[in-house]
């Protein structure tokens, strides 16, 4: 086992928004190959936090490192230069409406890395198939489903060559039979060793892939654990409650409590503990 | 009847030609530089810090609310009473006709540029920002490319305005199409036959316009921009 390798940490963040503290006091370390997912009510916070970690929110308090370096947005060009290595998949993809899907992924690495056209468009292309849309390069997002378009936000993060992935609720903005294909990615990149920290209430899925569960309430982690100990069959966590509650609410009364259980036994045979990278 | 032939052919057509190279002059300048300056100051409108937005504001403000016949006579009688220092600006009839429409016309066309802008949804904005874009980057590159095919319709429709009220520049003495119209029919009297011609001259005009606008719309037309023109 290699040791943690930590990716990006952050200590003490705190957010203000209006009047209301949005973010009180959170720290959290995510080390290389992990994944972290956060759950909890809607106005938790979840979204406020993934933001902060790659200031479109500037945090009011607390103290970021990513890869080892503390940074502060001291200068534009270190905060453009700190983004580019934090890729962001929004809940509403947040695709440029103007551009192919070529264009989407192609343009940061033009723009921003200065890349020449032919090298871009090579990367693109590549990108775009392995997450399976080399067919549908020439597409305006119009004209892509909803699964098409977060594939397409993922591959245009993913050119980046981003240290570590934040997704905010990848999936909530899907119909039912297009989240598949998005979580099958993201299984993917999991699998590839890729950091991530997803915001989601894909409690099943993600509980077979995720190193820790963050629970947040109220603007604070009230709760953190491995989902074996946190899903436990028989356990009190929060966690487990907030699971039954939303299996609930999507119609499982009584299957709620299996439900949640099972998913935590589909992790039985998976080695828990530091992970390393693949 | 061969008399109204004898008169459009050798009196009328040849003067309004030569009128037509004048307005076109003034016309072809004015459209672009106050499409640029309405580019610029809308997006300043929208994304420059409070001090240079108020700037902007009052610009298009004072634009707005004169008549453009009082900013032409304005750049052309006025400006060279104003003697800064041992500067003084004295500006040909030409000159004082593009600056005054650009000026206006740039007004108008940053209202279009803005209403344009706010609409572009602030998730791409963000979007752009989290790829690493700086603030120029992301309107240059994102916002600003879908903010033209929005405002195309509204800034077509100033340029027809424009092509209408470059007539204005006869008062300042230049002698465009309205200019030399004015001048034929004080000669010969012949009131209807001129003013019609003059007419039909501009109708021509913005009738090429408006081909050359429906065919630049067409040329940028995607996917997901649906346009409400007319
Ligand atoms: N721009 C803003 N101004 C004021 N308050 C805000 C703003 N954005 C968010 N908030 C508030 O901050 C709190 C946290 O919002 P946030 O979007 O981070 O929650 P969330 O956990 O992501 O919720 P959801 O599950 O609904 O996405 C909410 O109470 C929200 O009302
Ligand atoms: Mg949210």
């Amino acid at each position: 086992m290699t040791t943690p390798q930590p990716i990006l940490r952050v200590e003490g963040i705190h957010k203000t928004l209006g009047d209301q503290l949005v973010l009180n006091d959170v720290s959290l370390t995510v080390n290389r190959g992990e994944v972290k997912i956060l759950i909890g009510p809607s106005g938790s916070g979840k979204s406020t936090l993934l933001q902060c970690l790659n200031f479109l929110h500037h945090p009011d308090q607390g103290r970021i490192w990513l890869d080892g370096r503390e940074f502060k947005a001291t200068s534009r060009r270190e905060l453009c230069a700190f983004r580019q290595q934090v890729g962001m998949i929004f809940q509403d993809f947040n695709l440029f409406d103007h551009l192919t899907a070529l264009g989407n992924v192609q343009i940061a690495l033009i723009k921003v890395k200065g890349m020449a056209k032919a090298k871009a468009t090579h990367r693109a292309k590549e990108e775009l198939a392995r997450v399976g849309l080399a067919d549908k390069m020439d597409l305006y997002p119009a004209q892509l489903s909803g699964g098409q378009k977060q594939r397409v936000s993922m591959a245009r993060a993913l050119a980046m060559d981003p240290k570590v992935l934040l997704l905010d609720e990848p999936t909530s903005a899907l119909d039912p039979e297009l989240i598949g294909e998005v979580l099958a990615v993201i299984r993917f990149l999991a699998s590839a060793g890729m950091t991530m920290i997803m915001a989601t209430h894909q409690i099943a899925f993600s509980a077979t892939m995720a190193h820790e569960f963050l629970f947040m309430e109220k603007g604070r982690i009230v709760e953190r654990g491995s989902p074996v100990h946190l899903l436990a069959p028989g356990a009190t966590s929060r966690t487990m409650a907030f699971c039954a509650k939303i299996n609930e609410l999507s119609g499982d009364l009584g299957m709620a409590e299996r439900r949640c259980a099972s998913s935590s036994s589909a992790l039985a045979d998976k080695p828990q503990g530091g992970h390393g990278t693949t | 009847m061969n008399d109204y032939w004898h008169f459009f052919l050798n009196d009328v057509f040849p003067a309004l030609n030569q009128g037509l190279w004048i307005s076109i002059a003034v016309i072809v300048p004015s459209a672009l530089l106050g499409l640029a300056l309405g580019v610029l100051v809308g997006s300043l409108r929208v994304y420059a810090p409070a001090p240079v937005r108020l700037l902007n504001e009052v610009y298009v403000s004072l634009f707005r609310g004169t008549p453009l016949v009082v900013q032409l006579f304005f750049w052309y009688f006025a400006l060279p009473h104003l003697q800064i220092g041992d500067l003084r600006i004295v500006l040909s009839p030409m000159s004082a006709a593009i600056l005054g429409f650009t000026l206006c016309s740039g007004a108008y066309h940053s209202e279009y540029i803005r209403g344009a802008l706010l609409s572009i949804r602030h998730g791409q904005i963000k979007a752009a920002q989290a790829l690493g874009m700086s603030k120029t980057q992301t309107v240059l590159w994102v916002v600003l490319p879908q903010a033209m095919r929005r405002a195309l319709p509204g800034c077509g429709n100033e340029i027809i305005y424009l092509i209408k009220y470059s007539s204005l520049a006869s008062i300042i003495t230049l002698n465009e199409l309205t200019g030399i119209g004015r001048t034929i029919a004080k000669q010969t009297w012949r009131n209807i036959e001129v003013f019609v011609a003059l007419g039909l001259y501009y109708l021509l005009l913005v009738t090429l316009a408006t081909l050359l606008l429906q065919y630049i719309e067409r040329r940028l037309a995607l996917p997901g921009f649906s346009h409400a023109r007319r």
